[in-house]
Formats: structure tokens, C-alpha cells, sequence
């Protein structure tokens, strides 16, 4: 089946793609693993996207997101993708689950996934007191002793979050200052129940069927120190989502897709928005800025190079 | 055979999942949880698709404090297989379908 756009991940970039190209009368189908939303379903309150002046709820705001998009009739498929071919002026896509796609334009929002300490115990302990994800997880440690790793304004935020549950979250920062909003900073050092540990790396997650206990090792004194924690939220940073994509598309260093302005990639025809980007900040509003940036130069690039129009 | 996922309590969790003959997968979720979310469609699908060979199940761990701190549930979505009783594989997090129709192929050998 032939598409005008076939978007790539579901996030606010990919949402706010495929409301443009739908209002555009594109024929555009979004392709999400999940469900749409990325990010910020697991985010619990949104206090910086503009519009709601008391904040929006994660989950919330994907699925306002998602509503307005199929509104205009954007499609979405939940699967993922098995195979893509970008060079040929129609580009194709095959998904796990064998349908088949065909495309004049892509656009990439396939996102980034939360990086790994790389540490002894951090899989083995992953659900037993290792988490990601404070939203999900936060509850079952009531009362308890936990620690967060990082000092972005993830780690920070989440770990303001834990203190709803948590007796004492101790921030684990591998510097002696927060990356954090400044605003987030002194909501945190105003927190009777945070407890911050600079210039620190775990080294080692400890226990057996739990999480008990962090080796913490400072990085000016060199000297290493037991944390007792039943738990530990790693926010230490992303890594894109572009496994697939390597080999077709030019990607930076770290994996991140390289854009110009217009957001388009180096393969003519293909575009990227959203954290998926290199260089991009990583925030909900920058996302669907590049999303709409994406979906206006993907338009473009289809009434330039295509003459019939699908519907 | 019961038709797609049927949500399991602390009350029906002996009969349904510990005394239950057949492979059952467990989907300990809650309402909060952004990856739960995603996880619950793919399980609904796997029940439609493993209908008379596998049974599924999800169990709210908010609701059923208890079970989840017995079964020490510390991360959702968190996967867990019973065969007569007895847990033989647990997935914490979202993983592919694939993986998962993989992992359930294995166990049912």
C-alpha cells in the first residue's frame, strides 16, 4: 500500500508530523511499537509545554495528541519495523508482523531509549529494585530508602516524584551541580527528604533477589563507600533509537540522525524530528517544533518531486 | 476456555493461576504505569492468537497489594509464566511480541 508519508514513531515529534501532513492531505500513516505518546507516557506531570498553566498529566497530553492527529485522518499501525529500504524514490517498509509499505516520503521520530549505568547487578536486579521508570515503580517502595542516579532535569524530577513515596531519595551526581531547570534545583535542595551525593559513580548494584545496597565511588577523593538502598531510578541519559537505520542514513558518533534546518537526513525524501536528532534538545515542545518543521518540508519535497497526489 | 485476558484478584488467584493445569502468563500492571499501557494490546493479542494452549491473565498490583509484594513485584510491567504453580520465567519492562511469542513457544515445547 502506497502512502504519501509514513511516519516512524509515535511521540509528540511523530504526532505532530502527522497532524501537518494530515491537515496537508497527505495520505500518511504513523507506525508505533508501543503506544503513541512516547516519552511522555511515563511521564506523570508535564509543567513546561505551554498552554497549560497547571500542567497536563504525561498520558494525558499523548492521548490529546493522538486524538487531534487521527482527527485529521492520520492512520497508526502498532508494530515495529523488521525492514526499510530508503534509497529508491519510493521507499519501503516492512513490519515484524510481515505487512508491507510503500512511501514517497518518510519522516523518522523513533525517539531514544533511557541509557544503561553499565554496571554488575544493574540486569540482574532490573524489577527487583532497578528501575527506569519512576512513574511506574515508585509506589512499591514506600517508606523505603532509595537512591537516583544522574543530575538532568529527569533525575531531578523523578527523584522529587519518589519523595511522594520514598523516606529519603539520596541523587547520586557524578558532578558537584545539577543540569536540572534552576527552578527544579531549588524545589529539590528545599526537600527535607532528598539528600544529594556529588562528584559520585555506582560502581556496583548489590543483593540477591533485591536490591540492597550501591558501591559509590568519588571520582575527586577516589574513596568508595556502601549506600543501604532498597532501590535505585537510573536517569543517566539516552541512546537513540536508530539501530535499524545504521548503513542507510548518516548518523553522528553517538547513533543520533544528522538534519539540516528543514529537518531533512541525507537521504533525499527522508526526514527526522524529535530527539531522534542530533544536536536537538530534548523537550517536548522542541520535538514538535521539529515534527512540524519535518511534516512542511516532507509537503514540500512530495509536490516537487511527485505529480499525482494519492487522494 | 475462558476468551481473552481475565483479570485475576487475590481472592481467584489460587484457583486461576497456581491450580491452573495450562501455561498461564501473568501481566502485573497498574493504572500509572505508561509502559503497562503498551504491554496490555500485545497480551491481548497473544491470548486471541495462544487461545487452548496458553492462558492469560493480569493482575492489578495496586489493587492486590499483597500478591505483588509476595511475588516481590518491584518494576511493571513485569511478565510472569506459571506452569502448575510454579514461576518458570519472568520479563520486567517492555520487550517485542516476537520475543515474547518466542519465550511462550519454548515453554510450551
Amino acid at each position: 500500500m502506497l502512502f504519501d508519508t509514513v511516519i516512524i514513531g509515535g511521540g509528540p515529534a511523530g504526532l505532530t508530523a502527522g497532524l501537518y501532513t494530515s491537515r496537508a492531505r497527505l495520505k500518511t500513516l504513523l507506525i508505533e511499537r508501543g503506544l503513541p505518546g512516547g516519552q511522555v507516557m511515563t511521564t506523570e506531570l508535564v509543567e513546561n509545554y505551554p498552554g497549560f498553566e497547571e500542567g497536563i498529566m504525561g498520558p494525558e497530553l499523548s492521548a490529546k495528541m493522538e486524538k487531534q492527529a487521527r482527527k485529521f485522518g492520520l492512520e497508526i499501525v502498532q508494530d515495529s519495523v523488521r525492514e526499510i529500504s530508503l534509497d529508491g524514490k519510493t521507499k519501503k517498509i516492512i513490519l515484524e508482523e510481515g505487512r508491507q509499505y510503500e512511501a514517497k516520503s518518510v519522516i523518522l521520530c523513533t525517539g531514544a531509549h533511557p541509557r544503561l549505568l553499565g554496571v554488575k547487578g544493574e540486569a540482574e536486579l532490573r524489577g527487583k529494585g532497578v528501575s527506569y521508570c519512576a512513574t511506574c515503580d515508585g509506589a512499591f517502595f514506600k517508606g523505603q530508602k532509595i537512591a537516583v542516579v544522574g543530575g538532568g532535569n529527569s533525575a531531578v524530577e523523578e527523584a522529587l516524584f519518589l519523595t511522594k513515596f520514598a523516606k529519603e531519595v539520596h541523587v547520586i551526581h557524578r558532578r558537584d551541580q545539577l543540569r536540572a531547570d534552576r527552578i527544579v534545583q531549588e524545589r529539590a535542595f528545599a526537600n527535607e527528604r532528598i539528600k544529594f551525593i556529588w562528584d559520585s559513580v555506582v560502581e556496583e548494584i548489590r543483593g540477591d533477589e533485591e536490591v540492597t545496597s550501591l558501591l559509590i565511588k568519588n571520582r575527586k577523593t577516589q574513596q568508595e563507600s556502601v549506600l543501604d538502598v532498597q532501590g535505585i531510578f537510573i536517569y543517566v541519559g539516552y541512546i537513540p533509537n536508530t539501530e535499524f537505520l545504521s548503513g542507510f542514513i548518516t548518523l553522528d558518533e553517538e547513533g543520533y540522525i544528522v538534519t539540516d534546518h528543514n529537518m531533512a537526513t541525507s537521504v533525499p525524501g527522508v526526514f527526522a524530528a524529535g530527539d531522534v536528532r542530533a544536536n536537538s534538545v530534548k523537550q517536548i515542545s522542541v520535538a514538535v517544533g521539529s515534527g512540524t518543521t519535518a511534516a512542511i518540508s516532507a509537503a514540500k519535497y512530495i509536490e516537487e518531486n511527485f505529480q499525482e497526489r494519492l487522494k | 476456555m475462558s476468551e481473552g485476558v481475565t483479570n485475576v484478584t487475590q481472592d481467584s488467584w489460587d484457583a486461576e493461576v497456581l491450580q491452573s493445569p495450562d501455561l498461564i502468563l501473568v501481566d502485573f500492571w497498574a493504572a500509572w504505569c505508561g509502559p503497562c499501557k503498551m504491554v496490555a494490546p500485545m497480551v491481548e493479542e497473544l491470548a486471541r492468537e495462544y487461545e487452548g494452549k496458553a492462558r492469560f491473565v493480569k493482575l492489578n498490583t495496586d489493587e492486590n497489594p499483597d500478591l505483588a509484594s509476595r511475588y516481590k513485584i518491584r518494576g511493571i510491567p513485569t511478565l510472569m509464566f506459571f506452569k502448575k504453580g510454579e514461576i518458570v520465567e519472568q520479563i520486567v519492562g517492555v520487550v517485542p511480541k516476537a520475543q515474547l511469542k518466542a519465550k511462550i513457544d519454548s515453554l510450551l515445547g
